[in-house]
């Protein structure tokens, strides 16, 4: 990659065009500061902020540190040991992915609730008083988030030491080091960008949860924002709050990468062989992830499955359409955001420090709460559709931005690019520069190195992204429901129908379409990513 | 390393799929929508199943095309105002005064002077200046355990502040506009630093934190976790018809005559607006008149078991059975004007 540092305008203006929306919508949020109201933002600012802000840095900081801790531990089991049930366990552990944050914290609260039938029960056995200490507070947020979102530290930990390369262990072996220590100071130090990655998807998601925390009535930034511009009806106010959101997850995406650079990552020697755990490890290892595995994906399933029973007379006809709607939708936004991410990770080398900055512009979305980011990209389409609609009557810009998908898949481009180049990025750091020296002196070069070299060794990394993409996108509301056109009512907009009258039950119905859907990739992926394993080393 | 150049092929025909799959995907929606003759288009954030069939309805019987796109509120709101003299919209439909009160104020309704419609809706639930019409009536009522509450302990709103309740009163969240708009109503009849002192009252004697939603107020009544609440009717209706020997009952508070503005149970409205950039005002005024009238108001209001907003029309039997009251009086549009300071007071006063 050394030799290939020389600059080209062409790919600073592929990394300017894929920034572009973000940028937009940037510009629109920052515009929020020029308009504020003195009263609302005095108010907002002055008020509420410092009373949301202890809880939004205790949940930016607990819920990813969790996920680390959870995600992390099950990737290290699943891709370096062998024990019973460890495949099934490998690809049930990423069930969580595709369960809305907010669909788990209605279940967990409906069981473990004062009304709930856990407390009900401790009630009648052991007396009126005794009880759970209260699942409705920050710790219970926490929590929940914590299995709903550790996921993308699994998955992306998971490929990540499962492609280290067994020579690093050995050397350690070698070197006198338990099992233990290898772990501490060979598996977790070369998987860190990895790791690191997961965690940053996982902070900028409770940034930006507005679904989990309103269930569990528990006040963040984010609630301020939609308080700001629901109840005082002052979107520059809860714009001025996002500004925050977006600083915030720009200053750790910065310093993650500082820190990451002037180290190797690259992969030498074959696919570790799995290390067989016995008697009590092993036991201690499937009965671990299983519990993990009832309590964050099976159980709540199945409590879905109960509630959409009991509603079941309104799946009709119509949620063929609602499903082929999200399906399609999710799939052509994999197309997109995977199209961007590779032309990011490919070219933001050659396009200079303005084409890095622009780069790191199009990744901070995620951290923005959907129903801001969808305000901040559709009021300057609207405005620019009525602009050139004045100019040149009868022009197509409406029927553009009201009647086709072009709206919707630029918002969802712009939000989940974060979730598509994290994963590509990180994989981008196993090519080793000799191997792309290699290729050259064979004579291959630019796009051709790339398509021949960079993406066949991308694979793994490029279908984690295109997973990881697909079920956000899914999953997602507020866009979905303020950008798509008429008649695109999806899964997701069918819970919102739901949940907007609080009918919280009804709504496992389209919910447990979304989990089902959300499964069908995640079954993909793994057929076609086994760690290993089956690739036993020579 | 060469036997990777074989896993370049599936990977490529992957993204080639996906981008011919966008591809294909957009551009039909393109035509897709011009063919139609033109469609009279509804902003909701009234919840698709409590809207379509009335709207299924009237489109088979006038023949009249309908696109109805739901969403919530204040996305909608910003969708409609962005959109400008452009927006598809003719009709806007909301769930609380509030936001029909900001739309109004922002100019992007327009005043109608239609006898039908002024004389199937009282004068306090609609527009003084024609901008939208209340269809529905939400009242925001008193629910008690009444296997442990006296209904004869019970008066007012404010009452529930008094220290008797104390470590038994259950609330939902004070980010629902419902309860923004209790307060709002509250400060309109007697001022700001009453309405306050009555939230301070609530928050001191609250049994648990507020809940994210009334049908966990009702549960949480219902298990024994405190005695009374505050929730809408129609929440207590849809448990009601869920579990049969529900131990909590609905009540009526504000209803003696001496308490002057105060007296009445707070009622907010769900209800619609012709949007200033209607092409259509004809068929939006038409439709307007029809969801007014005694033919489709029993319906829009049973739908979600609340009360018609045309006088004339009587509740479902299930909500008739909760017995008659006397709603407040004050315009339902105060509560969007005083919808800020309601906000504001309640966190001052601690009420999450």
């Amino acid at each position: 990659m050394r030799a290939e540092t020389a600059r080209a305008p062409g790919a600073l203006l592929a990394i300017a065009l894929i920034a572009l929306p973000m940028s937009v919508a940037l510009g629109a949020v920052l515009l929020g500061w020029l308009n504020l109201d003195a009263e609302s933002a005095g108010y907002v600012w002055g008020t509420a902020l410092p009373r949301v802000l202890p809880t939004t840095l205790i949940l930016a900081v607990t819920v990813p540190a969790l996920a680390v801790v959870i995600g992390v531990a099950a990737a290290w089991l699943v891709a370096v040991h062998e024990f019973p049930g460890r495949r099934l366990l490998e690809a049930l552990l990423m069930i969580p992915l595709a369960i809305p944050a907010y669909l788990l914290a209605t279940v967990y609260i409906g069981w473990l609730d004062y009304a709930g039938p856990i407390q009900t029960l401790m009630r009648e056995t052991l007396g009126a008083t005794a009880g759970l200490p209260a699942i409705r507070s920050t710790g219970g947020v926490a929590i929940t988030l914590a299995l709903a979102l550790y996921p993308y530290v699994y998955l992306l930990a998971r490929g990540a030491f499962a492609s280290q390369g067994q020579r690093a262990l050995e050397v350690g072996q070698s070197l006198g080091m338990s099992r233990w220590q290898g772990f501490w100071r060979i598996g977790l130090p070369l998987a860190r960008p990895w790791i690191a990655g997961g965690l940053l998807l996982v902070m900028m998601e409770t940034l930006a949860d507005f679904g989990a925390v309103a269930a569990f009535n528990v006040d963040t930034l984010t609630v301020s924002i939609y308080q700001a511009w629901f109840a005082l009806f002052s979107l520059p106010t809860a714009l001025s709050l996002a500004s925050v959101l977006v600083l915030v997850a720009a200053l750790v995406a910065l310093a993650e990468r500082k820190t990451r650079q002037q180290r190797h990552y690259t992969a030498t020697g074959q696919q570790a062989r799995r290390i067989a755990l016995h008697g009590r490890a092993a036991w201690c290892a499937s009965l671990g992830l299983g519990t993990l595995v009832m309590i964050a994906a099976l159980a709540p399933i199945a409590q879905l499955l109960a509630w959409a029973m009991q509603h079941a007379a309104d799946f009709d006809t119509r949620y063929w359409a609602f499903a082929s709607h999200s399906v399609s939708l999710s799939a052509m936004a994999v197309g997109l955001l995977l199209l961007g991410a590779l032309a990011l990770a490919g070219l933001q080398h050659r396009a200079g420090p303005v084409g890095r900055m622009l780069a790191r512009t199009a990744q901070t979305g995620y951290a923005v709460p959907g129903a801001v980011l969808a305000v901040a990209l559709f009021t300057p389409l609207a405005w620019l559709s009525n602009t050139l609609n004045s100019v040149t009557p009868e022009s197509w810009a409406p029927i553009l931005l009201h009647t086709s998908l072009a709206t919707i898949l630029l918002a969802y481009f712009t939000r989940f690019m974060t979730v598509a180049s994290h994963p590509i990025e990180a994989g981008q750091l196993r090519i080793t520069p000799a191997l792309c020296d290699a290729a050259r002196s064979l004579g291959l070069r630019g796009s051709r190195l790339w398509t021949t070299v960079h993406l066949p060794l991308l694979r793994p990394a490029i279908l984690g992204a295109a997973l990881l993409v697909f079920i956000d996108v899914m999953k997602e509301l507020p866009m979905t429901l303020m950008t798509r056109p008429y008649g695109w009512d999806t899964l997701a907009v069918r819970v919102f129908e739901m949940t907007a009258e609080g009918e919280w039950e009804r709504a496992a119905v389209p919910g447990i379409g979304i989990v089902l859907l959300g499964l069908l990739p995640v079954a993909w992926l793994m057929k076609h990513s086994d760690t290993a394993g089956a690739r036993h080393a020579a | 390393m060469l036997r990777a150049k074989t896993w370049v092929s599936p990977t490529h025909r992957l993204l080639l799929a996906l981008l011919t799959a966008c591809m294909a995907a957009v551009l039909p929606a393109c035509g897709q929508q011009q063919a139609a003759s033109e469609p009279l288009v509804i902003y909701s954030s009234r919840n698709e199943q409590l809207i379509k069939p009335l709207l299924d309805q009237y489109a088979r019987d006038t023949g009249q095309a309908i696109e109805l796109v739901t969403g919530k509120e204040g996305p909608l709101l910003q969708r409609l105002r962005a959109e400008g003299e452009q927006s598809p919209a003719d009709l806007l439909v909301t769930v609380d005064a509030g936001n029909l009160w900001k739309a109004a104020d922002d100019g992007l309704l327009r005043p109608l002077d239609d006898a039908t419609l002024n004389n199937n809706i009282p004068p306090h639930l609609r527009d003084p200046q024609g901008r939208w019409f209340g269809l529905s009536v939400r009242a925001r009522t008193i629910a008690y355990a009444s296997d442990r509450v006296q209904a004869d302990a019970l008066s007012t709103y404010a009452a529930l502040a008094e220290p008797q309740w104390k470590g038994r009163l259950c609330l939902r969240t004070s980010k629902k506009v419902y309860n923004q708009s209790l307060v709002a109503m509250m400060i309109a009849a007697e001022g700001e630093d009453t309405a306050e002192a009555v939230v301070k009252g609530w928050v001191a004697n609250l049994a648990t934190d507020p809940f994210a939603n009334d049908t966990a107020v009702l549960k949480a009544i219902a298990a024994g976790q405190c005695d009374v609440g505050i929730v809408n009717s129609y929440y207590f209706g849809r448990l009601e018809r869920e579990q049969e020997a529900l131990p909590v009952a609905l009540f009526w508070p504000n209803q003696a005559e001496a308490l002057g503005a105060s007296r009445g149970v707070h009622v907010n409205v769900s209800g619609a607006g012709m949007t200033r950039a209607a092409d259509q005002t004809d068929g939006a005024i038409a439709l307007l008149q029809w969801l007014s009238s005694a033919e489709a108001q029993a319906e829009f209001a049973g739908e979600n078991l609340e009360f018609p907003a045309n006088p004339a029309v009587t509740p479902v039997a299930q909500v008739q059975a909760w017995g008659e009251f006397v709603p407040s009086l004050i315009n339902v549009s105060t509560a969007g004007r005083l919808q800020a300071d309601a906000v504001k007071l309640m966190e001052r006063a601690g009420y999450r």
